[in-house]
């Protein structure tokens, strides 16, 4: 466990640096950040000397040593296009961002599982064929276009929830929450369902068929023959099987979720960070740019991270050492 | 003589298989190729079968913008599905949209096949460090959504052209950053197989007769693992289709000067406040449509082609 633990440490360290490589190299080679930050009756003495300032005229590995530094402490640089230490941008906007994905993932697994579940219990039944022809649909209807379907529906037509915007938000110390009031969570019922959709029936079709793959095992058919219930078969036995790979997925999902957030929140004029990537790629503004990435890769670094460990808790048979098992 | 008759030989094998015969037997299926075929027939006909001409700027009147559908009181059948605000016919936009939607997700297809096929098949031919390589890279970009590797690069390119410039590039810089954040799926599968196939003693009688590696891998492996590539290149298609429409959404894909569909979808967002769904709605059912038919195809191209099903 240690040994594996460190093992994927250190593969997240590297792709950490890979990730810091390409920001970095976006940083510092796309567009002139000299350029970007003087007005133009700057003299060339002064730009060299402002470059000198900088650092620019360091080796490339003191610079990005310098560059990765700064990352760790949190210093991210300062946007060219507001003006304003881009960490201070990011901690605005993270709240909303996690807030929304947190929500979302919550409700794709509490009704995609049940859905999968029952669709693999009974995929003759009516109810079943409609739960696959609504994920069907989740998987071919983009993302956006529910989006907007739901605002014509929900907010123009019926006019019951606002199209867009976190409603009222309650600053918990340097978190700002919308789940605490009544506007906020009305808010962000729209954008949750949108984000969650397509996971929902990501997890619905998982679920099922590992439901049908481990309804078919000997371990089953020998849990019926002792005269088992149904529902201690199909919940105790089968279903638990059918959570280890339902855990990975969704972990590894969680993290897409996050960039998928960059189109909800367009849609539905979300204040997260994915709105603000999405301005910085209009307006170039590459110290946002790099900045989302570095911070991208992060979550998901983690998440894989996490992912990992809890496959160890919940898989009894991958705790086993792997000299007691081949000696077997 | 000679060719016609081989031609016929194949046709006939082709209608005596069990993928036509399963093919026959989905009705599903055959409906979805129908819906496939005419939409990229329609597509591709847009400038003779569309009933006006979009592009030109003459052509437009104001006076016709918001037209409501043919089927509306205050609509016209001059205008069958409606016009957005500029007096454009939301069908012609449709087509022309659709055209340009499928030819960058064409495009884009070929890169990653292209791409992916030649690394994949290098990669699990000659193998060792540079395989190892390969792979790495592959492992490390498949666990970042294509979407943000299609945005980064968009971006990128963005910053580094020149204002003019990216408006005339964006179709070449989508079908690039598509192409490149796709390539990953065929590579693994090609490597896979080729790992199979270059123990096998065809392989193995090329090698001895003394045939050049490249000719070994392009000319003879190749063909036998191209089967699966099919399979992952039309489930591809149907998610470029939705990644370009997803960048064009967002409005860092194909300017509004040439719209494709996911540009109509993110114009006419801005109208579904007034009460003018049409100008979004329409554009939307078509691309869920020429998704949903792709997808279904290649669902059943998969069940079709693996063996382990039959």
């Amino acid at each position: 466990m240690p040994a594996l633990i460190i093992r994927r440490i250190i593969q997240s360290v590297i792709v950490m640096l890979t990730v810091a490589v390409v920001a970095f190299t976006l940083f510092r080679y796309v567009g002139d950040p000299v350029s970007q930050m003087v007005g133009q009756e700057t003299t060339i003495a002064e730009r060299e000397q402002l470059r000198e300032d900088l650092g620019l005229n360091d080796p490339i590995i003191v610079q990005f040593a310098r560059f990765a530094l700064n990352t760790v402490q949190g210093k991210f640089g300062i946007s060219f296009r507001l003006g304003r230490p881009v960490n201070e941008l990011f901690a605005e906007r993270l709240p909303a961002t996690l807030e929304l994905s947190l929500v979302a993932a919550l409700f794709s697994l509490v009704v995609g599982i049940p859905m999968g579940v029952y669709t693999g219990l009974y995929p003759d039944r009516v109810l079943s064929k409609v739960f696959q022809t609504i994920s069907l649909i989740g998987i071919s209807l983009p993302t956006f276009l529910i989006g907007i379907l739901l605002i014509l529906f929900f907010g123009v037509l019926l006019s019951w929830l606002p199209t867009f915007g976190r409603g009222d938000v309650i600053q918990l110390g340097w978190w700002s929450t919308g789940l605490l009031t009544a506007s906020g969570l009305k808010a962000i019922v729209m954008p949750a369902f949108t984000l969650g959709m397509f996971q929902l029936t990501l997890i619905m079709r998982l679920v099922r068929s590992e439901m049908m793959e481990v309804l078919r095992t000997d371990y089953i058919k020998f849990a019926r023959a002792r005269g088992l219930t149904n529902r201690a078969v199909n919940f105790g036995h089968a279903l638990k099987n059918t959570l280890v790979p339902v855990i990975t997925i969704t972990g590894l999902q969680l993290g897409s979720i996050i960039a998928f957030a960059i189109i909800t929140e367009t849609v539905f004029q979300w204040p997260g960070m994915g709105l603000l990537f999405l301005q910085s790629i209009q307006f170039a503004d590459v110290p946002v740019m790099s900045t989302y990435l570095i911070l991208i890769a992060f979550f998901f670094v983690v998440i894989n991270l996490i992912v990992d460990i809890l496959y160890h808790v919940v898989d009894p048979r991958l705790r086993f050492d792997k000299s007691v098992v081949s000696s077997h | 003589m000679k060719s016609v008759a081989r031609f016929q030989d194949t046709l006939h094998r082709f209608f005596d298989s069990d993928i036509w015969y399963s093919f026959k037997k989905s009705k599903v299926t055959i409906s979805a190729a129908c819906v496939t075929v005419i939409m990229i027939l329609s597509a591709f006909t847009a400038p003779w079968i569309a009933p006006h001409n979009t592009f030109d700027p003459a052509t437009l009147d104001l006076m016709d913008a918001f037209t409501p559908p043919a089927w509306y009181e205050d609509g016209t059948s001059k205008f069958l599905l409606g016009t957005d605000d500029q007096g454009r016919d939301i069908f012609s936009t449709i087509l022309y949209g659709s055209r340009i939607s499928l030819f960058v997700a064409f495009a884009a297809m070929l890169l990653a096949m292209l791409l992916g096929v030649s690394l994949g098949l290098v990669s699990g031919y000659i193998g060792g460090a540079l395989d190892a390589f390969i792979m790495r890279i592959a492992d490390v970009q498949i666990s970042f959504p294509a979407i943000l590797i299609v945005l980064l690069i968009s971006g990128v390119a963005r910053s580094v052209l020149p204002n003019v410039r990216h408006e005339e590039m964006a179709v070449w810089v989508l079908i690039f950053a598509i192409g490149i954040s796709n390539w990953v799926h065929f590579a693994r599968t090609v490597r896979g197989s080729t790992m199979v196939e270059k123990n096998k003693e065809y392989v193995q009688s090329a090698r001895v007769i003394g045939r050049r590696r490249a000719t070994i891998m392009f000319r003879h492996i190749l063909p036998n693992v191209m089967g699966p590539v099919l399979v992952i290149g039309t489930i591809g298609l149907a998610v470029a289709v939705l990644t370009e429409a997803t960048i064009s959404f967002l409005g860092v894909g194909v300017p509004p000067t040439e719209p494709s569909l996911g540009t109509l979808i993110r114009i006419g967002q801005s109208f579904l406040f007034a009460g003018e769904w049409w100008i979004v709605i329409f554009p939307g059912v078509a691309l869920a449509i020429l998704v949903l038919a792709v997808n279904l195809l290649g669902d059943w191209m998969r069940d079709a082609l693996n063996p382990k099903l039959r």
